[in-house]
Order: structure tokens, then C-alpha cells, then sequence
């Protein structure tokens, strides 16, 4: 590093006490309660007193149908939402840095969800997806489509909520992709003009020069995505039945319950399923990282 | 040939008009038109234009519902906004300052606990316990701490890889002229970073206000009533109000829109200048 040959005095203005003020902030707020977790989701928790069990609560845990569905909902949600915004944005992104009229009206809308609280998203979606009454049936029975139950038949509702998420994130994922495909210097587009058409541009310069940016769409999407709670809350409750239900939501209903050390325990499951698959994604987009 | 062409750009216009009306407008019609009408009417959910307009008389109705109930939201909210943001910007900035200008050993040490910071879900639980321990449970304090801690990892991502873009002649010139290493970060670094704080303000203020889960498990109590959860207010399962429901909705929007077109042309090159890493 070309750091250690500079002289002290120019890394004195780079004092290590600047750290301090958020490490304090980090450490009380977020990683005392993160380890605090791991020995409380081993007891029988009421937060006035906590009696050591063992692993009884992820025994639970694991053996309740509803709760291992709620596992396997996440990771479901995860992919799918993180996949979509992928696919979707990235040609997105693109049509909103060519030349096309009203562009600057288009990157408007197409953040604005981003701006609407994920509640009140949920509950004007869970009013346009009702199967009799709602606009989006009405739609669709209009030119003879189906009209499903988007949030009352069980095999549909997570994917249904799933959808409504990807309509709500997008902007952010289009805005990151605008960000990579713009600093792409010119001179690679100029080839590409030569070349050929759009297919050249989107395969030979923008897929493989704005990885960065795809990198960082799919970790966010998909961490976001394991972590989900308003949206699921706010449409489904987790319903019909355990339908729907994801871990966080399953961690909330605990905690409701007062069952304490159940919901931690559903906190640190979360996050060894969180780890075990973001960190390895994550050392894999840095070794393959690109510099410009 | 150009007479064919034109036509197939005309007709491309109008299919990407008329697609990106329906997938992103269409939403926000249904909820002002249903903002303004009456009760009766807003309870049918239906997509049509009210037969009577009464938007401003459905805002106010809002506003003063239960005491002012949303008034003391939106004073809640933006307290809680403007305080974390405030934090996050000038804790995450000074990190990024150091861990970028240092990259020692230390800087990557920071640099995985920014990691960890990124993907760890937060221990709910645990911290509802230690909030109640410091008396910071159900404070607005203890709030924009947690908001402050959670969010602070994603604002040192970008203001890290921005960073690689102000060159160091600059502050070692300020070096130079005696200036202090404070004096260097608030007069030379952060005025710099302006477009890297733009996108960190308009995210994290968009998510802190929007948040319902924090406030949820963190901040419950009427008195500490934030903007999302006013929502409930008007939906039980005996007696919906959709019209004050979605009037409730247009009132929300409106501090997070203002903020938006504030910094709208700024947002995307924040994230630029080498800013898209993992």
C-alpha cells in the first residue's frame, strides 16, 4: 500500500479517534444485543428472568411445521424478489440512460414507490389485488384473463406479496444499475455503435462493465429480501394459515407471545441463514470485483 | 425509410408511455382519487372519479383526527429523521474519512464490522432488553440510536468508495497550511463528499420516516405515535374509513416527495465515481 511510505505527520490528519463516536453508537446498539442473542435464545426467556434450556428452543423450532415453512417462505422471497429486481431493473436502467422521450418523467415514477411507506404500499395493493372487487382482476377479467385470489389462496399469496415487493424496490435497484451503466466511459459505447446494435451494447459492455453494479443489486435485494416484515405483515399476516409467514414475521408472532427466548431464537436462525449464504456471495463478487 | 422509422419510434413512445402509466401510476390515481371521496363512496374501492371532490376536506379531517393524532406523528417522525440522519451522516462520514485515507490494518478490521453490520439482521429481543436497561426504551433517544447503528453501514459503504475519488493533494495541501485533522474533515472532505451525502440523506431519511418495524417493536406508547402507523387508525375489521385512509397516505407522502424532487438530479452521482462495489 502506497500509505505506509507516506509520512507521519500527513496520517496524523487521519486520526483513529474519528472511528470512535460511531463505534460507540454500533457497539451499544447493535452488537451487545447481537451477542446478547446468542445466550438468550438458550433460555426460557421473560425478560425479568431467563432459565437455561439448552437448544430446546431451536428444537422447537425446527420440529414445528409452521416455523419450518417459515424457513424455507424466506428463502423462497429472497431469490425471487432479489432475482426479478435484477432482470428487471438492468434493462430498465438502461432504457432510462438512452435517448428516449420523456425520460426524466420515467426515472420520476419509476422511484416514487420507493418513497411511499412499505405500510401504506401493502395496504393499497392488499385493496387492488381482492379477487371481486379489485382493479387488478377487474383488469384482467375485462380482457378474459384468469382472476386469481392473489392473497387468499395459499399457494399464491407469498409470491403475490413477493411481487408487490419488487414493484416497490425497483427504483432503488434502477437508480444503483443507472450509476454503473454511467460510468462506463464513453468510448466503449462508441465500439459498440460500430459494431452493432442495442444486443451488442447490453451483452459485450454493459453486462460484464456494470458487474459492480449487478453485484451490489443482487446482495441488497437479497438481504433485504431475507429480512422482510412490513410487507408480508401489512398483506398477509403470514396468511392464509402459515401460508405466508417468513422468519421475521414468525419472530414478531413470538415476541407478541411473549415467548422471548423463541423469538431470539428464531433472530439467530435468521442470521446463520443470513451468513451462510449473503458471505460467501460476497467473497465471490470481491475476487471477481472489477476496477475501471 | 425515415417516414417508417418515424412511425416506429412514435409507436415505441406510446407503448413505454402508456406501460410505465400503468405499472407506476395507476397505484398512486386509485389512492388520491379514493382520497377524495366520501365515505360511502371510498368503500366500494372503486377506480372512478369521485362524484363529489373532497380531497381538502379528507387532508384536513386527517390531520386533526383524534386530538391530532398526526400531527404528533409527522413531529415524531420527523424528529426521529432528522436526528439519525444527522448522526449517520457526520458518524459515517468521519469512518469513511479514516478507513479510506489509513486502509491499515485497523481500517479493514472496521471494514468487516461494516460488513457485518450490512448483512446481520438486528437481534430484536436483545435490544428491546438493553434499551430497557439504559432507560432508552420508548424514547425517541434510543430510537434514532438504533436507527443511527443500523443504518450507519450502508452510509460508510458509499461515503468509502466516494472517497476514492477526492484526491489526497487536496487535504494534505490543508495538512500543509496547519489546518486540524477536524477542521480538514468538515472544511475540505465533507463539502466534497456533497453528492455521496445527498444519496445517504435521501435514502436513509426515506427509510427512517417510512419505518414501521422499528418504531413497532422500539417505540410502541400513543404519546411516541409515529407517520406509518396512523395507517391502523383507519382500518379495523367493524368500520373502514378508505377515504381518510388514503388522505392518510397522500399526508405521509408529502415530506418524503419534497425531499425527493429537492435532490432528484443529484441522486445518481452519488452512487457514481467508482461508488457501485459490494
Amino acid at each position: 500500500m502506497a500509505t505506509s511510505a507516506r509520512p507521519r505527520v500527513i496520517m496524523k490528519a487521519y486520526p483513529n479517534w474519528f472511528y470512535l463516536p460511531a463505534a460507540i453508537v454500533f457497539g451499544l446498539f447493535f452488537l451487545i444485543p447481537t451477542v446478547m442473542a446468542f445466550y438468550y435464545s438458550l433460555t426460557r426467556w421473560t425478560l425479568f428472568d431467563a432459565t437455561f434450556i439448552g437448544f430446546q428452543n431451536y428444537i422447537t423450532f425446527l420440529n414445528d411445521p409452521s416455523l419450518k415453512s417459515g424457513l424455507i417462505n424466506t428463502i423462497i422471497y429472497a431469490v425471487m424478489t432479489s432475482g426479478l429486481k435484477v432482470i428487471i431493473s438492468l434493462p430498465l436502467a438502461m432504457l432510462l440512460t438512452s435517448n428516449i422521450r420523456f425520460k426524466d418523467f420515467y426515472r420520476s415514477i419509476t422511484f416514487f414507490p420507493v418513497l411511499v411507506s412499505t405500510v401504506a404500499v401493502g395496504i393499497t395493493f392488499s385493496m387492488l389485488m381482492q379477487p371481486s372487487t379489485g382493479l387488478i382482476n377487474n383488469v384482467l377479467g375485462a380482457i378474459g384473463l384468469p382472476q386469481p385470489d392473489w392473497l387468499g389462496n395459499p399457494d399464491l399469496a407469498l409470491y403475490s406479496v413477493a411481487l408487490v415487493d419488487v414493484w416497490k424496490g425497483l427504483g432503488i435497484a434502477t437508480v444503483i444499475f443507472m450509476a454503473g451503466i454511467l460510468s462506463i466511459p464513453q468510448e466503449y459505447f462508441e465500439a459498440a455503435r460500430l459494431e452493432g446494435g442495442t444486443w451488442v451494447k447490453f451483452r459485450y459492455i454493459i453486462i460484464p462493465l456494470a458487474r459492480n453494479a449487478t453485484f451490489t443489486v443482487i446482495l441488497l435485494s437479497f438481504i433485504g429480501g431475507l429480512r422482510t416484515f412490513d410487507l408480508i405483515w401489512t398483506m398477509t399476516r403470514g396468511g392464509p394459515g402459515f401460508a405466508s409467514d417468513v422468519l421475521t414475521s414468525v419472530i414478531y408472532k413470538q415476541y407478541q407471545a411473549g415467548f422471548y427466548g423463541l423469538s431470539t431464537a428464531g433472530n439467530v436462525v435468521l442470521f446463520i441463514l443470513v451468513t451462510i449464504i449473503v458471505y460467501p456471495l460476497m467473497s465471490y463478487f470481491n475476487r471477481k470485483e472489477l476496477e475501471l | 425509410m425515415s417516414i417508417r422509422r418515424t412511425i416506429t419510434n412514435l409507436l415505441r413512445d406510446v407503448i413505454l408511455l402508456v406501460t410505465f402509466i400503468l405499472v407506476f401510476l395507476v397505484p398512486f390515481i386509485f389512492i388520491l382519487l379514493n382520497a377524495a371521496k366520501t365515505r360511502q363512496e371510498a368503500a366500494l374501492l372503486e377506480f372512478r372519479w369521485p362524484s363529489e371532490f373532497l380531497l381538502w376536506a379528507n387532508l384536513r379531517e386527517v390531520i386533526t383526527y383524534g386530538e391530532n393524532r398526526m400531527l404528533l406523528a409527522l413531529w415524531n417522525s420527523t424528529l426521529l429523521t432528522v436526528g439519525s440522519v444527522t448522526l449517520i451522516v457526520v458518524l459515517s462520514a468521519l469512518v469513511a474519512f479514516v478507513m479510506q485515507r489509513r486502509s491499515d490494518r485497523l481500517a479493514s478490521v472496521v471494514g468487516s464490522f461494516m460488513l457485518a453490520g450490512l448483512i446481520i439482521p438486528p437481534a430484536v429481543v436483545p435490544t428491546v432488553f438493553f434499551l430497557q436497561w439504559l432507560n432508552l426504551y420508548k424514547t425517541l433517544t434510543g430510537m434514532i440510536m438504533v436507527d443511527v447503528a443500523l443504518n450507519m453501514p450502508f452510509a460508510i459503504l458509499i461515503f468509502r468508495a466516494f472517497m476514492n475519488s477526492i484526491p489526497r493533494e487536496l487535504d494534505e495541501a490543508a495538512i500543509l497550511d496547519g489546518a486540524s485533522p477536524l477542521r480538514i474533515f468538515f472544511s475540505v472532505i465533507l463539502p466534497l463528499l456533497r453528492p455521496a451525502i445527498v444519496t445517504v440523506v435521501v435514502t436513509s431519511s426515506v427509510n427512517i420516516f417510512n419505518d414501521f418495524v422499528g418504531p413497532l417493536y422500539f417505540l410502541p406508547g400513543e404519546k411516541n405515535v409515529t407517520a406509518p402507523l396512523t395507517l391502523f387508525s383507519f382500518i379495523s375489521q367493524f368500520s373502514s374509513q378508505y377515504n381518510l385512509l388514503f388522505a392518510d397516505v397522500v399526508v405521509m407522502t408529502i415530506i418524503p416527495l419534497i425531499i425527493f424532487i429537492f435532490f432528484q438530479r443529484q441522486l445518481v452521482s452519488g452512487m457514481m465515481g467508482g461508488a457501485i462495489k459490494g
